[in-house]
C-alpha cells in the first residue's frame, strides 16, 4: 500500500510540468495552423460582410493577442474553469462531460475485447510455438493489425448492419427510444457491438503477438526446463509457468494502449456516429476551437496518466521486484 | 429499431386509403390525399451552432430551423412572384421604392401561445435581420424604420430606393421572424432561444442531443389546414459519408438530403429497392463551380490568359466526370436554372486547346525549352468533394496548354484565411451559392473594393468601374425590367472580361425511400418547412 502510495504522489508531481507543455503545445498548435475559429465558421455562415467578421472575432476575444489569450485561459483554469467553447457556443466541461462516458465505454469494451482475447490466443499460440495453430493465428493477426479501423467498421457494417441487419448502423442508443434502466443498458451494449469490434480487433492482434513472443521466450528458460524435469503436467505448465511470466509485459501494453487508443477512437467514433471525445477533437481542430481542443487534451493527458499510473500500481503488485526504491516507467 | 417500430404502428393508424394511391408517380402534386402521421428519421451531417434563421441565414441552419421557424414567403415553382405567402400574405412596394408594405396573416399563434402580430416583424426587421444577420445586414442596409399601424400590417421604411424585385427573392432567405416577446429586452445572440427555437411553424422544437438527433414534434394548432402531415421529425445526426448511405440501405433513416450520399455511391444506391434518388427540390439552391483568379498576379492580369484559361477547360467533361452527370455546364456568372435574370445571348467558351494556345502565345508567354509557359498555385476548395476533383482536373487541364499549376490542399479555415485574406493564391477553385438576386449573391464576386477577410467575395484584386456602376445603379433601380436588363450587361461584361471563371452549376440529391411523399415539391425544398412532407406505409 505504501508503494501505491509514494508512486501516486510521484506521478501526480511529474504530471504538473506535462500538462503545462500540452497546454502551450495546443495553443501553439492551433496558432499555428492557417485560420482561426472565425474562418471555420465563416463557411457554414455562407458569407457576411467585412463588419460582421469583425464582430465574430471580437466576441471570441480573436482579436486579443495570443499571450494575452493564453494566460487568461490558464488563469481560468487555475480555477478550474475549462472555458467556452467557440464552435460549439457551449461551456467546455459540459461538452466533455457530455462525450467523456461515451469514449469510456468503448475504449473499455474494446481494450477488455482487445485484452482478454488478444493474451487467449497468444496463450494458445504460444502453447506450441511454430505449429500450425501458432502460425495461422499469427498470419491472421497479423492480417487485422494491418487493417484501417475505418475501413473494419465499414466491412462491419455492410456485412452486418446491412445485409444481415443483426445489428444498427450507427448511433450509441435508439433514438428517442424512452428506454430506462436495464432495457437502456441493453440497448447501448447492443449498439457498441460493432464499434467495439471495429476498435478491439485491431488492438487484438498486439497483445496476441506480444503474448505469443514472450511464451516463445518463457520456453526456453531454464525454470520451465526445470518445471519440465519435475514432470509437471504440460497443461500447468503452459499456464503457470510460461504464461504467467509473458503477462507482465502485455500489462505495460496496456497502459501504452489507452493513449492509442483514444487516437483510434477519432475514427471509429465518426464512422459509427457515436457522440464521444474523439469526435469531439476532430470538430475542435477543424472549428479552430482553442478552448475545447486544449480541455480534450488535458482531460486525455489526465486519463493516460491515471491509466498509467494503475498500470504501474498493478504492476507493482504482479512483479515484487518492480516500483519500490527505483521508478518504473 | 424500436423507433421504427412505434413509427410504423402510428402510421397504420393514420394511414388511411393511401394503399391504394401508394403506385402513383411521387412527383404528382397529391398533398390532399397525403396520409397524416408517422415519424420522419432524416440524416443530418453536421448540428449548427444557432437554429436561429433570423441570425445565421444559411442552408444548414434552415435545413433543421425552417420547420420551426417561419418567413414570410416561401419559394414556390408556380406561385406569383415565384413565391408562396406564409406569414404575410401579400406584399407591395411603393412608386418610389421607399416603402414595401406587408398583410400579415391573421390568426397565428406562436408555439407558446402567445398570437403573432406585426410588432413581431418590426422587431424582427430592425432588431435582428438588419443589425445581426449576415444577408439582413445587406438587403436591409438602407431599412429606416418598421410602421405598424395594425396588428396585421407591417410598413418597411427605406431611407434610399430599394428594388421591391430584391426584395421579393430575399424574402424565403432573410425574414425568418421571431418572437418578439422571447427576445426583446435580451442580449439577442446570447438568447436560449437560438439553441430552442420557438416560432409559428408547422413543427415544434422538442429536444436535441448533441452528438445524436434532433427532434421535432407536430404543431397540433398551425395555421395551414390539415397540416402537418407528418407527427414527428428526426434529424440523426451522422457525420461520416457513408454512414448516410449504410442508414438508408438498412431502414434506418428514411431520408438523405444536400447530397449526403455521396454522388459515387449514387447509382449503388439508386438500385436498392425500396429507395429513390431524386434532383427535384434544390432549383433555387444553386451552386456554381467557379475559378476565382488573383489578378494581382500580373499575367493573370492579361485578358487573353483568363480567356485562355476558360478554352482550356472542357466542361462537358467536369460535367459527366467529376458530377457524374449531375450539374449543367456554366455559360456566365448567373445560373441558368434562374430564369428571372439568365441571359442567353452570352457568348460561351468553347473546350478549344489550339485556341487557349493561340491566345497563350498572343499574351506573350510562348512554351519555354521544357513545354511549359508559367506556374501557377492552385487553391481547390475543400468545401465539397467536387471542388476538390475539380481542383485535379484542372491541373492537368492547364498542364495541356503549357502551364505548370502547383495545388495546394488546405482546410477549410486554412483556405478561407489564404484566399480571402492573405490573397496567397493565383488561382483558387470556389463554390459560391446563388441567392435568387444576383444583388446579394453572384455580384460580390466581382465587385470592388471590398475589404480583406470577407468570404466568398471578390478578394483577386479586380476591378472594373463599368461592374462597379451597373451593380451600384442595380442596387436602387426600382423598375424590375430596367433592373434585369443592368443584370444582362453585368453578365455579358464577365463573360467577355472574366474576372472568374464559371464552370458548372449544381444542385444537391436527394435519397429518399418510396414511402416518403411530397420530397423536392418546391425550389428550396430541404430548407422549407415540410409542412405537406408525408409517409405512407
Amino acid at each position: 500500500m505504501h508503494r501505491a502510495l509514494t508512486l501516486t504522489r510521484r506521478r501526480i508531481v511529474s504530471s504538473i510540468p506535462v500538462l503545462l507543455i500540452v497546454i502551450i503545445g495546443t495553443f501553439l498548435l492551433l496558432e499555428a495552423a492557417p485560420g482561426d475559429a472565425v474562418d471555420a465558421y465563416l463557411l457554414s455562415l455562407g458569407g457576411g460582410d467585412a463588419g460582421l467578421v469583425a464582430e465574430l472575432r471580437q466576441s471570441y476575444g480573436l482579436d486579443q493577442s495570443l499571450v494575452k489569450r493564453l494566460i487568461l485561459y490558464v488563469g481560468a483554469l487555475l480555477r478550474f474553469d475549462l472555458g467556452w467553447s467557440v464552435a460549439f457556443d457551449r461551456p467546455v466541461l459540459d461538452l466533455i462531460a457530455e462525450r467523456l462516458p461515451n469514449t469510456l465505454w468503448l475504449m473499455g469494451a474494446a481494450t477488455a475485447l482487445a485484452f482478454s482475447l488478444g493474451s487467449l490466443l497468444g496463450i494458445v499460440a504460444g502453447a506450441r510455438p511454430g505449429s500450425l495453430t501458432d502460425r495461422a493465428l499469427s498470419i491472421g493477426s497479423l492480417a487485422l493489425y494491418a487493417v484501417p479501423s475505418f475501413w473494419l467498421g465499414l466491412v462491419l457494417v455492410l456485412v452486418f448492419a446491412v445485409a444481415l441487419r443483426w445489428f444498427p448502423t450507427a448511433g450509441i442508443e435508439t433514438i428517442a427510444s424512452g428506454k430506462t434502466g436495464l432495457a437502456r443498458v441493453a440497448d447501448i451494449a447492443w449498439h457498441l457491438v460493432l464499434p467495439v469490434s471495429a476498435l478491439g480487433f485491431i488492438y487484438l492482434a498486439l497483445f496476441l503477438r506480444m503474448m505469443r513472443t514472450g511464451m516463445a521466450e518463457a520456453w526456453r528458460q531454464d525454470f520451465v526446463l526445470f518445471a519440465r524435469a519435475r514432470g509437471l503436467a504440460r497443461r500447468r505448465i503452459v499456464l503457470r509457468h510460461v504464461a504467467r511470466n509473458a503477462l507482465l509485459p502485455l500489462v505495460t501494453m496496456l497502459g501504452l494502449q489507452a493513449a492509442a487508443m483514444l487516437g483510434g477512437s477519432v475514427v471509429v467514433e465518426s464512422v459509427f456516429a457515436i457522440p464521444g471525445f474523439g469526435r469531439l477533437a476532430h470538430e475542435a481542430v477543424s472549428g479552430r476551437d482553442a478552448p475545447l481542443l486544449t480541455g480534450i487534451i488535458i482531460v486525455s493527458a489526465v486519463l493516460v496518466i491515471v491509466v498509467n499510473l494503475l498500470v504501474d500500481i498493478a504492476y507493482a503488485a504482479l512483479d515484487p521486484r518492480v516500483g519500490s526504491g527505483e521508478a518504473s516507467s | 429499431m424500436a423507433g421504427l417500430l412505434i413509427s410504423r404502428r402510428n402510421l397504420l393508424l393514420g394511414a388511411g386509403g393511401v394503399l391504394a394511391t401508394s403506385g402513383l408517380p411521387l412527383h404528382m402534386a397529391w398533398a390532399e390525399e397525403a396520409p397524416r402521421g408517422g415519424r420522419l428519421v432524416v440524416a443530418a451531417d453536421s448540428e449548427p451552432r444557432t437554429l436561429n434563421p433570423a441570425i445565421v441565414a444559411s442552408n444548414g441552419v434552415f435545413f433543421i430551423a425552417s420547420k420551426v421557424i417561419e418567413p414570410l414567403a416561401e419559394a414556390m415553382m408556380d406561385g406569383e412572384g415565384g413565391l408562396a405567402p406564409r406569414l404575410a400574405t401579400s406584399w407591395e412596394g411603393s412608386e418610389d421604392g421607399l416603402s414595401i408594405t406587408f398583410k400579415l396573416r391573421e390568426g397565428v399563434t406562436w408555439h407558446d401561445g402567445a398570437p403573432f402580430t406585426s410588432a413581431d416583424v418590426a422587431f424582427s426587421a430592425m432588431e435582428v435581420w438588419k443589425p445581426l444577420q449576415n444577408l439582413g445586414r445587406v438587403v436591409f442596409a438602407n431599412l429606416d424604420t418598421v410602421e405598424t399601424p395594425d396588428a396585421h400590417t407591417a410598413n418597411f421604411r427605406f431611407s434610399a430606393p430599394t428594388p421591391i424585385q430584391l426584395i421579393r427573392n430575399a424574402l424565403p432567405v432573410v425574414t425568418s421572424v421571431l418572437p418578439k416577446h422571447l427576445y426583446e429586452g435580451t442580449d439577442i445572440a446570447a438568447n436560449p432561444a437560438n439553441k430552442a427555437p420557438v416560432g409559428t411553424g408547422p413543427f415544434k422544437f422538442a429536444e436535441h442531443r448533441p452528438g445524436e438527433y434532433y427532434r421535432l414534434t407536430r404543431n397540433d394548432a398551425y395555421w395551414g389546414e390539415g397540416l402537418p402531415k407528418l407527427d414527428e421529425i428526426i434529424f440523426r445526426v451522422l457525420p461520416d459519408r457513408a454512414a448516410a448511405a449504410s442508414a438508408l440501405e438498412a431502414g434506418e433513416i428514411q431520408l438523405a438530403a444536400f447530397s449526403q450520399v455521396p454522388l459515387v455511391d449514387l447509382e449503388r444506391i439508386a438500385n436498392v429497392p425500396g429507395l429513390k434518388v431524386m434532383t427535384e427540390g434544390y432549383e433555387a439552391l444553386t451552386y456554381q463551380l467557379v475559378v476565382e483568379i488573383n489578378h494581382r498576379n500580373e499575367i493573370l492580369a492579361d485578358r487573353k490568359v483568363r480567356q485562355a484559361l476558360s478554352h482550356a477547360i472542357d466542361r462537358d467533361f467536369v460535367v459527366d466526370t467529376v458530377f457524374l452527370g449531375y450539374a449543367q455546364a456554366a455559360t456566365g456568372p448567373v445560373p441558368q436554372n434562374a430564369p428571372q435574370f439568365y441571359n442567353p445571348d452570352v457568348k460561351p467558351y468553347s473546350f478549344d486547346i489550339e485556341r487557349a494556345n493561340r491566345l497563350l502565345d498572343d499574351a506573350g508567354y510562348p512554351r519555354g525549352e521544357d513545354g511549359k509557359r508559367f506556374s501557377l498555385r492552385l487553391l481547390p476548395a475543400p468545401f465539397f468533394s467536387e471542388t476538390r476533383q475539380f481542383g485535379d482536373y484542372l491541373r492537368q487541364a492547364l498542364g495541356k496548354v503549357g502551364i505548370d499549376v502547383t495545388l495546394v490542399n488546405n482546410d477549410t479555415p486554412a483556405h478561407l484565411k489564404a484566399v480571402y485574406t492573405d490573397h496567397d493564391f493565383d488561382i483558387s477553385v470556389g463554390s459560391p451559392v446563388f441567392r435568387g438576386d444576383p444583388a446579394i449573391s453572384t455580384t460580390i464576386l466581382v465587385q470592388s473594393g471590398i475589404p480583406d477577410g470577407v468570404p466568398f467575395s471578390n478578394q483577386g484584386g479586380y476591378a472594373n468601374a463599368e461592374l462597379d456602376t451597373i451593380i451600384d445603379q442595380a442596387a436602387e433601380t426600382i423598375d424590375t425590367e430596367a433592373r434585369t436588363a443592368l443584370y444582362n450587361d453585368f453578365q455579358r461584361i464577365v463573360v467577355e472580361d472574366l474576372p472568374l471563371i464559371n464552370v458548372a452549376e449544381w444542385g444537391f440529391t436527394t435519397v429518399a425511400r418510396d414511402t416518403v411523399l411530397n420530397v423536392g415539391n418546391n425550389p428550396r425544398w430541404p430548407v422549407s418547412n415540410w409542412a405537406d412532407t408525408a409517409l405512407a406505409s
